[in-house]
């Protein structure tokens, strides 16, 4: 899975990085302390969290409603600050 | 890319991948995120170093689906020069391929470092963007003070105390100096304001299709490590810089003001500075000098673009 050289004779030639977009494969989800819990009830589909989201981490759906995509998630909840209907909470990671 | 109205006439697909090691809650990714959409067309992004780069291209990843290129602190303009000029030579002797040249700069290396090869690449008329993205310090290496650090922020190397509180300086005016070299697009952007953001990207855009570089752009880029503050506040922060006016939005086309952002009833700066730690120490009474002579600046400097935007051209 890991992109990450096992010999140096395996490194291209001037430690270039050919597989463009391949920090995908490091899953940042695993910082957050507070995940976003979105209420697609009160979502209005304004788009701010999609656009405000630093890590990619709110996934537009085809019919511009959002969701969070965990994996990446940070947590920082610049999302729940600039809802404008409060869709969405931050809860605490691991309650329930 | 057309102009929009509505966030959701954006297009869906990203050139910036999640996985990068930004802090949460960074002002910087937005931007990116925007900028390459906004963009249209073959695009090369020439990155100096910064908080940017070091930490979207960590070895072996890279977060980048377009064309990067690292560079020092200090040559990020130079090297968007020499990348403009090899175009043109290859367009010219065999079957080139024309391409926006985009570079990303923070404040240390616009401000402080890089002005010298961004000043000569200006005045050389190369046909690029240049996107300072300033976080007010050297963020990367630890919090030190820059050119572009407010009056009385508290940095590693500007610590408040009892000798100082805070920078003892005013921020540099870093659209001035670029004004100064006549360049045809120069604007700020924030991202509490993202259609007016795009918008700008997407003139930007069209210049460069017309050959009408280099285009400057002075991007405001929340830090909620470095500023000490909640990560949830980064974007709050950067709609009250501009609410209190301490942040104009404005934009100058070949010579022409514009305040894209009137802000016609301010609010109270010690709203900006108490979500902040390193402001907190001046709202205490012993600093209120260092608060009525951020007030004075913040005045001087609306005024003066205000009678500069009523004078309809500059140059």
């Amino acid at each position: 899975m890991s992109s990450w050289p096992v010999k140096w004779e395996e490194l291209p030639i001037g430690g270039v990085v050919d597989k463009p977009g391949n920090s995908l494969e490091v899953k940042t989800g695993s910082w957050r302390a507070l995940k976003p819990v979105i209420d697609l009830d009160k979502c209005i589909k304004c788009l701010l969290c999609w656009v405000y989201c630093p890590d990619n981490a709110i996934i537009r759906r085809d019919d511009d409603y959002v969701e969070v995509d965990y994996e990446y998630c940070k947590g920082c909840g610049i999302c729940a600050h600039e809802c404008p209907t409060k869709a969405i909470d931050m809860v605490e990671e691991g309650g329930e | 890319m057309s102009r929009i109205r509505r966030l959701n006439e954006i297009p869906r697909e990203e050139l910036f991948t999640s996985g990068h090691s930004l802090c949460a809650g960074c002002g910087i990714p937005p931007m990116v995120k925007m900028a390459l959409k906004a963009i249209d067309g073959d695009k090369v992004v020439v990155n100096a170093t910064c908080c940017l780069e070091v930490a979207t291209t960590l070895y072996p990843h890279t977060s980048w689906l377009v064309p990067w290129v690292h560079n020092a602190f200090e040559n990020a303009a130079a090297t968007a020069s020499g990348i403009e000029s090899a175009m043109k030579v290859l367009l010219r002797k065999r079957d080139g391929k024309k391409y926006k040249i985009i570079v990303f700069g923070g404040d240390g290396g616009t401000f402080d470092i890089g002005l010298q090869s961004l000043s000569g690449a200006l005045e050389r008329g190369h046909n690029f963007l240049y996107v300072c993205y300033d976080n007010e310090a050297y963020m990367n290496t630890g919090i030190q003070r820059s050119g572009g650090t407010p009056l009385g922020a508290a940095t590693t190397t500007s610590p408040a105390g009892r000798v100082i509180p805070g920078k003892p300086e005013n921020k540099k005016n870093l659209m001035d100096i670029v004004i100064a070299h006549r360049v045809p697009y120069a604007a700020t952007i924030n991202p509490a304001y993202p259609t007016d953001m795009w918008n700008k990207f997407a003139k930007a855009s069209e210049f460069l299709d017309k050959n009408e570089g280099p285009i400057f752009f002075h991007y405001y880029s929340p830090c909620p490590v470095g500023w000490r503050m909640d990560t949830s506040l980064s974007i709050e922060a950067a709609r009250l810089a501009v609410q209190t006016r301490l942040w104009p939005v404005y934009e100058v086309d070949h010579g022409k003001i514009v305040i894209n952002i009137r802000v016609n009833k301010p609010k109270p700066i010690e709203e900006y500075l108490k979500i902040q730690g390193r402001f907190r120490h001046l709202l205490k009474p012993e600093n209120k000098e260092v608060v009525e002579r951020l007030k004075r600046y913040i005045e001087s400097n609306w005024n003066r673009l205000l009678k500069l935007a009523e004078l309809g051209s500059i140059y």
